[in-house]
């Protein structure tokens, strides 16, 4: 029985999966990269395009579909849509004649990789509390069992539900906020 | 080859977050900056997902759903506030925004 089980699985197994992640990382990284040295705000936020879809690639590598789907609708259809109009509406000709970096980005730098030491300090110290192996979740009823959590199951109130309407709310005042501050005044 | 665990995850995540925090440190342009604020956020959704694979459960996933409302929130209020400094001073320079400095 156990060995059955263990076979399927082995026949379902992804096949080469460290080769995607080594891949969607690095692209990940490197596009980060790219978004916070560019000169141009353009080119910034297309590398910032990239790199939210190699993390949405990477919530598809740890069976997070619906998660996935939420990344590129959102935030590289709606979000990244949002920056490039108001870079088009700001001026950004100026910003080419003017340094990039701020005259303390010596500190700044430092203070970063001080708080990236302090990371992989915390990681390596503590790789204990990490299991070696993943729990397998229930991929295909995923966006089910997420919508279970948000908005009940059943006709009762999901462990979430409250939260969601709070979060309707945050749209609402977020919504707004760019009206009323974009408004020319009178 | 090493099998892929949650630690890979958050390396990676440690890393995009890192970055986003050298962009609001050291970029001038205010649109970089709110662009490094939405790399730190999928950082922190990375590590929620790669959570909740280790776990096992959806909490993690139901939050970074919740982180990404709120990143989409921050964008529009942010971005407004961006264009009205734009119209009051035309730069979208951090150095110039010293109104409140003292």
């Amino acid at each position: 029985m156990n060995s059955a089980i263990n076979a399927t699985n082995a026949t379902m197994a992804p096949v080469a999966t460290p080769y995607f992640f080594y891949g969607l990382a690095t692209l990940a990284i490197v596009s980060a990269f790219l978004v916070i040295t560019r000169r141009n705000v353009v080119h910034s936020a297309l590398a910032l395009i990239v790199t939210l879809l190699s993390v949405a690639g990477l919530y598809l590598m740890l069976y997070a579909p619906f998660v996935a789907g939420v990344q590129i609708i959102v935030y590289a259809g709606g979000v990244m849509v949002l920056f490039l109009f108001v870079i088009m509406l700001v001026n950004i000709d100026r910003s080419y004649k003017e340094k990039r970096f701020s005259g303390l980005w010596p500190i700044g730098l430092a203070a970063a990789s001080a708080l990236f030491t302090l990371f992989l300090f915390a990681f390596i110290k503590g790789r204990a509390l990490f299991p070696d192996r993943m729990m397998l979740l229930p991929e295909s009823s995923n966006t089910q069992q997420i919508a279970g959590l948000l908005y009940g199951d059943a006709g009762k109130m999901g462990q979430y539900t409250f939260a969601f309407e709070i979060a309707s709310l945050l749209l609402l005042v977020a919504i707004l906020a760019a009206v009323v501050m974009t408004k020319k005044r009178a | 080859m090493v099998p892929i665990s949650t630690l890979h995850y958050l390396i990676v995540a440690a890393a995009l977050f890192v970055l986003g925090v050298v962009g609001v440190l050291t970029r001038r342009n205010l649109v970089v900056i709110l662009m490094s604020i939405e790399l730190i956020l999928n950082a922190v959704n990375l590590n929620l997902v790669a959570f909740s694979r280790m776990w096992g459960n959806l909490h993690g996933q139901v939050f970074s759903i919740f982180i990404t409302a709120d990143a989409a929130a921050e964008a529009a209020a942010g971005l407004g506030i961006l264009i009205a400094f734009f119209r009051n001073k035309e730069t979208v320079n951090v150095d110039e925004i010293d109104l409140l400095k003292w």
